[in-house]
Parts: C-alpha cells; sequence; structure tokens
C-alpha cells in the first residue's frame, strides 16, 4: 500500500475514493444495467428478433428517430442564431436572454409536456391559429418534434456559444479586408469552425430525443404506428406484464444510445482541439 | 443527455469590437428573429403554465396546491430530493477526487460510465430497477418472502432518481479539478496537512461554486424527474406520487387547472434554479 501511494504522489485517499466511486456506479449504474443485458426476464433470441421486427416496434423507432433528427436540425439553425446573437451583439435584457436559454435543462419535463400540449392543441394559443387551416400540431409529428425542439434547444446553444465566443477575430478582419463579402465571411471562414460544435450539440439534443418521455407523452396522443415513440412503447409493454418485451425494446434503444455516445465522445475531443 | 453542459464552457458573453461587422440592419434583424425564438420557443410554455393556472382564479389554484394529495406529492418530492443529492454530491467529489488528483490505467472508460446515465432513456432508468427488484426480477421473490417493497414504493423511487442524476456533481467537478491541476493540494501535504484537511481546507474553495452549480443541476433533476419515477412509482395517491407524477394525474383526469397549478410550483423550482445557476456562474468567473 505504501508503495504504491509514493509512486502516485503525495496526495492522499486514492484507495478510498477509488473504491467507494467503483462501488458506487457498480451499485447504482452497472450493476441494474447489467439486468437488461443479462437475459433476467426469459428473453430468447428468438423473441427478441420477434420484437424488433414487430411493425408496431419500427414504427415507434421510426417515429422517434424521425422527430429526433428534424428536432435536432432545426435547433442546429435556432441554436446558432440564438448563440451568435449572445456572443456578438449587445441589446437590452441580453443577460436574462442568456440564462433562459437554460430553462429546458431546468424544467420538469412533465411541466414542459403539458404546457406545449396547452399550446398547440386543437383549441390552444397556437393550435387554434392551425386548426382551420387543417394542420394539426398536438398529437402528430410536428408537437413531438416541437417538444423534442424545446428539449434539445440549450445543447445546441451552450455548444455552440463557447467556441463562437473563441473564435479568432483577426481572421475574419484579414477576410475583409481581402474583399470578402460579410456573408461570404461567415460562409467561408466562420461556419467551417462551427461545423464541429454544431454536430455535437446536434448529436446530443438528438440522443436525448430519442429517449425523452415526459415532454412527449402529453403531446403525442400516444396512437400506435403513427405517434407512439419508442420509450413509450417500453412503458407500455411494462404495463402489461410483458417484461421480456420491454427488454428487448430497451436493448434495442439502449444498443443505439450507446454508438451515439461513442459519436459524441469522439466529436468532442475533435471539438476540444480545435479550440485549443 | 439529459442535462447539463459543464460551468467551465458556460463564460459569459463580451462583445468584441471588430472591423468585420454585419451592417446595423442586418444586426437588429438577427436580434428580432433571435428574440422571437425566444419567445416562441421558452417564454410561451413558460406564460401558458401561469396562464392556465390561473384561468379559474386563484381560489382553484390554492385549492390544488394545497390539497393533501398535492402537499403529499409534495413532501415525496422534497424527501426524494434529501435523499438523492447528498449521496450523489457524495460520489461526485470522491469519484472527482480519484479521477483528476491521480494517475491510473482505464481513468477514460471510468468517466465515460460515469456519463452513461446520460446516454440512457429515463423509462430504461426506471426499467433496470424493476428487472432487479421487481415481483419477477432478480431478487424478487426473496424480497417479496422477506415482505420488502422496493418498486412501487420509496426505495424504488430514490433508485430510480438517483440513477437518472447520478452524473451531475461528478461531471461538472471533473473538468473543474483537471484543469486546477494537484500542485496545491501537493504543497499543503508537503508542509504537513493530512487527508481530508487538505481536501476541506484547499480543494474545496477552489471548486465550491462549481460545486454547488453541480448540486443545483442534480436538485432540479432530482425533483422534476418523470419517466423513470413513473416506472417505479406505481401511482399510488397520497403516496409514491411524487409532484410530476401529481401533474399528469390530474391532467390525465382533465383537471386543468389543477395541473397547471401543480406545475407552476414545478416551474417555480426551475426559475430559481436558472437564478442560483446565473449566481454560481457569475462568482466562479469573478
Amino acid at each position: 500500500m505504501h508503495s504504491t501511494t509514493t509512486k502516485r504522489g503525495v496526495l492522499p485517499g486514492f484507495g478510498l475514493t477509488m473504491g467507494y466511486s467503483v462501488l458506487y456506479l457498480s451499485l447504482v449504474v452497472l450493476i441494474p444495467l447489467s439486468a437488461l443485458l443479462l437475459n433476467s426476464t426469459g428473453l430468447t433470441w428468438s423473441k427478441f428478433w420477434d420484437v424488433a421486427t414487430d411493425p408496431r416496434v419500427l414504427a415507434s423507432f421510426k417515429v422517434s428517430f424521425l422527430t429526433a433528427a428534424a428536432a435536432g436540425l432545426i435547433d442546429v439553425v435556432l441554436g446558432l442564431l440564438l448563440a451568435w446573437v449572445l456572443v456578438r451583439y449587445d441589446f437590452p435584457g441580453k443577460s436574462i436572454f442568456d440564462a433562459m436559454i437554460d430553462l429546458p435543462f431546468a424544467l420538469p419535463t412533465a411541466v414542459a409536456g403539458v404546457a406545449l400540449t396547452a399550446i398547440y392543441s386543437p383549441n390552444g394559443w397556437i393550435g387554434s391559429l392551425f386548426e382551420p387551416l387543417g394542420i394539426r400540431i398536438a398529437f402528430s409529428p410536428i408537437g413531438i418534434t416541437l417538444a423534442l425542439m424545446f428539449i434539445g434547444i440549450p445543447f445546441v446553444v451552450r455548444t455552440v456559444q463557447p467556441v463562437l465566443q473563441e473564435l479568432d477575430a483577426e481572421v475574419e478582419e484579414a477576410a475583409a479586408t481581402l474583399g470578402s463579402s460579410r456573408y461570404r465571411t461567415f460562409r467561408k471562414v466562420v461556419l467551417p469552425e462551427l461545423l464541429p460544435p454544431l454536430m455535437t450539440g446536434f448529436a446530443l439534443a438528438f440522443a436525448r430525443g430519442i429517449g425523452e418521455y415526459g415532454s412527449v407523452v402529453f403531446i403525442s396522443g400516444n396512437m400506435p404506428m403513427r405517434t407512439e415513440i419508442a420509450p413509450l412503447l417500453i412503458m407500455s409493454k411494462l404495463e402489461q406484464f410483458d417484461y421480456a418485451g420491454a427488454t428487448a425494446v430497451a436493448l434495442l434503444l439502449l444498443l443505439i444510445s450507446f454508438a451515439l455516445l461513442l459519436l459524441i465522445n469522439s466529436l468532442q475531443r475533435r471539438v476540444r482541439k480545435t479550440a485549443r | 443527455m439529459a442535462g447539463s453542459v459543464p460551468l467551465a464552457s458556460n463564460k459569459p458573453s463580451t462583445v468584441r469590437k471588430r472591423v468585420a461587422n454585419e451592417s446595423v440592419a442586418v444586426k437588429w434583424t438577427l436580434i428580432g428573429a433571435a428574440v422571437l425564438v425566444m419567445l416562441w420557443l421558452i417564454v410561451l410554455p413558460l406564460t401558458i403554465v401561469l396562464a392556465e393556472a390561473l384561468k379559474k382564479g386563484w381560489g382553484v389554484y390554492v385549492e390544488a396546491i394545497t390539497n393533501p394529495d398535492a402537499l403529499s406529492a409534495l413532501r415525496l418530492t422534497l424527501l426524494v430530493a434529501l435523499i438523492t443529492v447528498p449521496l450523489n454530491t457524495i460520489f461526485g467529489v470522491v469519484a472527482a477526487w480519484a479521477i483528476t488528483k491521480f494517475k491510473f490505467r482505464g481513468k477514460g472508460i471510468l468517466v465515460t460510465l460515469i456519463d452513461l446515465p446520460f446516454a440512457v432513456s429515463p423509462v430504461i432508468g426506471g426499467l433496470i430497477y424493476v428487472l432487479v427488484y421487481g415481483a419477477h426480477g432478480w431478487f424478487g421473490p426473496w424480497l417479496q418472502e422477506h415482505d420488502i417493497k422496493i418498486i412501487f414504493a420509496l426505495p424504488g423511487i430514490i433508485l430510480a432518481t438517483l440513477f437518472v442524476t447520478f452524473p451531475f456533481v461528478a461531471r461538472e467537478l471533473i473538468p473543474l479539478m483537471e484543469d486546477q491541476g494537484q500542485q496545491e493540494e501537493e504543497a499543503a501535504v508537503t508542509l504537513g496537512a493530512r487527508g481530508f484537511r487538505v481536501f476541506w481546507k484547499v480543494t474545496l474553495p477552489n471548486i465550491k461554486w462549481g460545486l454547488l452549480y453541480g448540486i443545483i443541476l442534480c436538485n432540479a433533476r432530482a425533483m422534476g424527474e418523470f419517466g423513470a419515477v413513473s416506472v417505479v412509482s406505481g401511482h399510488i395517491r397520497g403516496e409514491t406520487n411524487t409532484l410530476p407524477l401529481h401533474v399528469e394525474i390530474l391532467y390525465n383526469e382533465y383537471q386543468f387547472s389543477a395541473s397547471f397549478a401543480v406545475s407552476s410550483l414545478l416551474l417555480l423550482l426551475a426559475l430559481v434554479t436558472l437564478l442560483l445557476k446565473n449566481w454560481f456562474t457569475r462568482k466562479s468567473h469573478h
């Protein structure tokens, strides 16, 4: 013990803190998660395959992925606008504006869910404007997308903001001096620098979106094959005591989320490298 | 991916003077567009919660939030946060110490594993505990024999909340303590300070704002968690209903004003969280 402490430097507590961290991590996260993988529900390969190819399951994945991707893409555009305005300009009320960006992080998702449903339902403030045009927002994929946009917007703003902040002004000035128009400078000089954080922001919003439950269940209407999202399907399988089915859907969702996590991590490393 | 972007990347913005600037017209068009987006995306949901909560007057509002079921949900929510936030805070500090003050193999894997709950759907966060402790789970039969209830009871709600709020504090502290290095602590040890005293006197003053920031984000999520808790709670009124679940129940019973009244309490929590967060961010950058 003594020799390891000296090898690790003079600071105390490696054994204790490391041991506690690993123990707590195992108890709260790793062991419960392994219940999914370790076939505790009598889930066989053939059952897994049946669930994975069930049209209703596939439809729910399609809804989850398409709405999360659409919301992520819209958030990239809107988030870039918000980050740009916050970093580059001064205007009255800016600090409140900046603070409010994080509201979706702090607001319980169920509250976001009921609030958005009230806004976009056929008799809501915005929903009622679209109802005469024959456009239904709540209880359609558009509503799900709006909920996921709300949840995802801070991820994009908060990843783009610091990079934009650190961007070297001289390059833009040089481009301007050389006669490049402002728009051209933005497209050719600024945007390439912002591409990695925009991609990270998209990935974060997208990954959050496919797992999101609270803000979506109220506005989606939960119609199988049309507006049923994958996390809700896990929930309804559980309510029918179909533990194997719930596990199968959860496993599929988990595998995809992990693949995304790896992608995000490698993207973030690249962003950090360019930021330095 | 719920939740947070490290404090370190969250500096208050300062505007730089530049030659290469947009015309005034473009500038104000962009600001106007951004303000509209904010009003639509963020301010409108916030406004509708208050408008719907007070739609039927103060009487209904006060009755909704002083209703015994609402009060019991509030108590449960506070209790769950009171238990889970300190546990995850202790873990966060301990893990950050191990990760940032020592060199060891597999550090990257450990950091990734700590982030794992953010990559998992909250519904899965609840499901895994059902698979372990539920009636058909690993320990289900044993628990039933000994008459211990975890799922559809308080322990299940606490476990699910621990899972979803697991990374918040650690995630905040790791980059912060990484940046600060370990020279100050090493100096203190060389001068004869020992163990916990080094942390208390040297490390803690350096990380306190980041730590508080992590704690309030962790708390907001612990009080507001819906999906994971929904799976394990069993929705027993007056017993295993947290505030967010109470919002859902009232909503599904078409008691919209009451549902939004309870929502307004959670909105207040979110606004206080933002206020504190802003304050801590400012403090940490002086």
